[in-house]
């Protein structure tokens, strides 16, 4: 059996490439996805540590995790697609209307 | 623990492919590459329904939205080019190497957290885990969370219903 330590380093490894994913990229769609990716990332560790302790929440957890992960897919990319469409590009530091 | 391995490896290179990408659809294809190694993954926690469940939302629906976001606004690859060209004296700004500087800290925190035990889970008693199959996890989903499960619905409601809403183009 893989030690539990191994899928907890993973998922902090595949965690920080979502954050260095959303903190280089200016595409706003590869950003959206880099966040998908943390996500995913704390699923992992929430099911490694549901086998790890023998409980079954974690896994109940996980489930709620995607359930909010697709609502807020669904919800953002109509954002995303929203204002694409009114400022014509995907370039997140072109949205910039609050700026100071 | 050849096969974490190899699982291993291909989400992390998957993961970069996502983030280093020149096209967004590159970076969704990777993506998806990278939910299908999670679920093979999860396979191997004894989590099979959550598997599936991945499988089917995220890399059935999920990158499939974002395919669908990306056909209709057309991506984008060109407004994420450095505008001098590609060098790496450009690339090196203030943001990007804090970035990388933080993200290498806290991947090696961690790790070192890890392996070296400061950071270890402590092993918990051995209630019944039922392998994670279908009936386990409806035993628990139907009377311990089912309060939970139908404010997911809920959510998923006004989640379709602020898309919706959201996408309508002005009439």
């Amino acid at each position: 059996m893989v030690p539990t330590e191994y899928y907890l380093v993973l998922s902090a490894i595949l965690f920080t490439i979502g954050v260095v994913g959303v903190l280089i990229r200016r595409n706003v769609l590869i950003i959206f996805m880099s966040v998908e990716m943390m996500l995913n990332a704390v699923n992992l560790s929430f099911v490694a540590l549901a086998r790890h302790f023998t409980d079954l929440n974690g896994q109940i957890f996980v489930l709620m995790v995607m359930v909010v992960a697709a609502a807020e897919v669904a919800v953002g990319l109509a954002i995303v697609m929203t204002i694409v469409r009114r400022k014509d590009t995907t370039n997140i530091e072109d949205v910039n209307l609050l700026k100071g | 623990m050849f096969l974490f391995i190899v699982f291993a490896l291909i989400a992390i290179v998957a993961a970069l492919g996502v983030i280093l990408s020149r096209k967004p659809v590159y970076s969704a294809l990777f993506l998806l590459l990278n939910f299908c190694t999670l679920a093979a993954m999860y396979i191997m926690l004894q989590a099979q329904f959550l598997a599936m469940v991945q499988v089917i939302v995220y890399a059935g629906a999920i990158v499939v939205l974002f395919l669908f976001v990306m056909m209709l606004i057309g991506g984008g690859e060109l407004s994420d080019s450095r505008k001098k060209g590609a060098s790496l004296r450009g690339w090196l700004t203030w943001p990007h190497v804090t970035a990388l500087v933080l993200s290498v800290l806290l991947v090696a925190g961690l790790i070192y957290g890890l392996i070296a035990g400061t950071l270890a889970p402590r092993q918990g008693n051995a209630i019944a885990f039922g392998q994670g199959s279908v009936e386990a996890i409806a035993s628990v989903l139907y009377t311990e969370y089912v309060l939970p499960f139908e404010l997911t619905s809920l959510l998923l409601l006004v989640g379709m219903i602020g898309a919706v809403v959201l996408a309508r183009r002005e009439a």
